[in-house]
């Protein structure tokens, strides 16, 4: 175990933000303070906490629409993305994105994308742009299993491996395109491997424990930081809950939900820090409390937040209008 | 003034960008080695070099994906979609990502894209490649949409599209490429959103771009010898639309002929004549024509083409029919 302890700690930390966030959400959007499609990360929380962890603040991630964990584990306010999703003007977006739509350049996270791929060929843009202005950064890009299956997929890592650019492929394979299980959508379902059919690295790691994500991704990235060229990567892990706020999940077997939920990544790193004596229950007990104040404050925060005005609706579409 | 053709002019205002601002830089499908199936990126690779004018594979939504990528880390990609046939297997990153990106984030975006598309009918290219469907674009904020119709303004807008701050889509009419017009040695701009009267007339206003315009002047020619003298008015840019250079010609003459080479049923025909409508009811003396393609697909025999696509001959009648 290369990871340091402090980094391990911290570790939980994210993952019992992420959790109470969406748990705030969900209660804000039952409130109806929340509206659109909503959904949360609930149960793949160790795949963002782990992942972002392994990169430098100014590497850039961009997501897909279930991006509230990855804003987080960027650094983003946790205030002015809850008001972004209740639609007030001191959201990250100023309330003109909501749920699907985080972005946050301070923290160098470069959106939440809402059409399944479409982020893919952004992330290897951003890949080609640190190339060519010769940076010290990589790119980290979020998609899940479905988008493996679209097109831009195979047109994003073909061009990303044909020029080298620095892009690790992070595939959140959680088994369900909204309700189709990926044995009925694809034809072979190690997605991993499709790697090699561009030439690429591959790596398959459990997307329920944090500890082996953070260590999948701390090598993945000083390989492409090196610039060995694009990676990619599939983290096997489960949503707890339906695709979208309005989802019940019917179509999931309730035996194989138990069996996902007993793998709760947040449980099962406290049982290792604890074990190892990284650190105690009161500590862990902590860290709660902490998180649950941040959401708490962050829901009043929203709550409290003014509406955009109504002149806000021709406002930020172009950077330049004629004759202005 | 020396003479230039089309595609000379085009290539020359790139040269003049990519040497003032080292953050432009070209991708597309055969844009390299080969100078670009309609040769407006000759002698561009050997003066910039392969990293600056890429060569990409056949894959037009990542090709787009990646110049928006591009972007947002910090360069100016100018991406060549070969035709805007192909550019439909791009919509998903023209629309739902180019147009969209700044607004739905809330302004912390600009994307100085270009994507430049040749375009349009009249060479029996059949019905997959003679499309003119730039009314798709204008329909949708957040992206400018430039047609020029000289080798004058298409090199004053170009350079005027790679130093804009916001995604332009860029359509050059395949017809156009061999045409020949005076273009100064001197560097000039010509801003987004600018009209102009390409031939001045007291009795109707023929409104046009790109290659149409062309058939417009001509129909004026011939309508001169009748002793009706046409207006003709360039747009040159359909967003930003200079509706105030149209209504002030309509306005006068009030009587108004819209010509363009895309299907009448929805066109940006209809949304002028919508407009001149709004503000001209009373004034007008007869209902605005609309001149426009057959609504079928684009046949290939030569016979039927011509009756597809709009020509001199039929403006001819549009006017008489405005002016009877």
């Amino acid at each position: 175990m290369t990871i340091p302890h402090a980094d391990q700690i911290r570790l939980y930390r994210d993952m019992a933000l992420a959790r109470r966030f969406e748990e705030g959400v969900a209660e804000a959007y039952a409130d109806s303070f929340i509206g659109g499609f909503t959904h949360l990360y609930t149960g793949q929380e160790a795949v963002a906490a782990g992942s972002i962890s392994a990169l430098n603040h100014d590497d850039y991630v961009n997501a897909t629409y279930r991006d509230h964990a990855h804003a987080l584990a960027r650094g983003a306010d946790p205030a002015r993305l809850m008001a972004e999703l209740y639609g007030r003007t001191t959201g990250v977006c100023k309330g003109k994105g909501g749920s699907m739509h985080f972005y946050d350049a301070e923290n160098y996270f470069l959106g939440g994308y809402g059409i399944v791929g479409g982020n893919l060929p952004l992330a290897a843009g951003l890949g080609l742009s640190v190339q060519m202005k010769d940076e010290d950064r990589v790119v980290m890009v979020f998609f899940g299993d479905g988008a493996s299956n679209n097109g831009v997929f195979h047109e994003s890592l073909n061009m990303a491996k044909l020029w080298n650019l620095p892009v690790i492929f992070l595939c959140e394979n959680n088994f369900y395109g909204i309700a189709t299980d990926v044995r009925i959508s694809s034809s072979f379902n190690e997605i991993y491997k499709k790697a090699q059919g561009y030439g690429m690295p591959g790596h398959v790691v459990n997307g329920m424990d944090v500890l082996e994500v953070r260590e999948l991704c701390d090598e993945v990235v000083r390989h492409v930081r090196q610039g060995a060229g694009p990676v990619l990567i599939e983290a096997r892990c489960y949503r707890f809950g339906g695709h979208s706020m309005t989802d019940p999940a019917r179509y999931r077997p309730r035996a194989e939900e138990e069996l996902w939920r007993k793998r709760d990544p947040i449980p099962r790193l406290a049982r290792h820090l604890l074990k190892r004596q990284i650190c105690d229950q009161a500590r862990l007990d902590a860290l709660q409390a902490e998180v649950n104040e941040t959401v708490e404050a962050a829901m009043r925060f929203a709550e409290e937040s003014p509406v955009p005005a109504p002149e806000a609706l021709y406002e930020d579409l172009y950077v330049e209008e004629p004759g202005a | 003034m020396p003479e230039q053709r089309f595609f000379e002019a085009l290539n020359h205002a790139m040269f003049e960008e990519m040497t003032r601002d080292e953050r432009v830089f070209l991708l597309g499908e055969d844009i390299g080695l080969v100078g670009g199936t309609f040769r407006v990126t000759e002698g561009l690779m050997a003066e910039f070099g392969a990293r600056r004018v890429r060569d990409t594979p056949i894959a037009e939504a990542t090709i787009v994906g990646l110049a928006t990528g591009a972007a947002q880390g910090g360069l100016r990609p100018i991406a060549e979609l070969m035709t805007l046939n192909f550019g439909i297997l791009a919509m998903d990153q023209l629309i739902n990502h180019l147009s969209k990106m700044r607004y739905m984030f809330g302004g912390a975006v600009s994307l100085p894209v270009v994507v430049r598309a040749a375009f349009g009918g009249g060479t029996q290219k059949g019905a997959q490649h003679s499309h003119s469907i730039e009314s798709w674009f204008v329909n949708v904020p957040g992206i400018r949409v430039v047609l020029p119709s000289t080798p004058y303004d298409a090199k004053g807008l170009l350079k005027t599209a790679i130093r804009s701050d916001d995604p332009v889509l860029f359509l050059e009419h395949e017809m156009l490429y061999a045409t020949r017009g005076e273009v100064p040695e001197e560097e000039y701009l010509i801003p987004f959103g600018q009209a102009e009267i390409k031939r001045p007339g007291r009795d109707v206003t023929i409104i046009s771009w790109s290659r149409m315009l062309l058939e417009s002047l001509d129909a004026a020619e011939k309508l001169s010898k009748e002793g009706i003298e046409a207006e003709v008015v360039d747009l040159r840019t359909l967003d930003p639309l200079d509706f105030e250079t149209v209504l002030a010609s309509a306005a006068r003459t009030r009587r108004a002929v819209v010509v363009e080479e895309g299907w009448r049923n929805v066109g940006v025909g209809a949304e002028i004549a919508a407009r001149l409508q709004e503000h001209l009811f009373y004034d007008l003396e007869a209902p605005v024509q609309r001149v426009a393609a057959a609504d079928v697909p684009t046949p290939y025999a030569k016979n039927l083409e011509r009756l597809a696509l709009p020509c001199a001959d039929q403006v001819v009648e549009a006017v008489l029919k405005a002016t009877l």
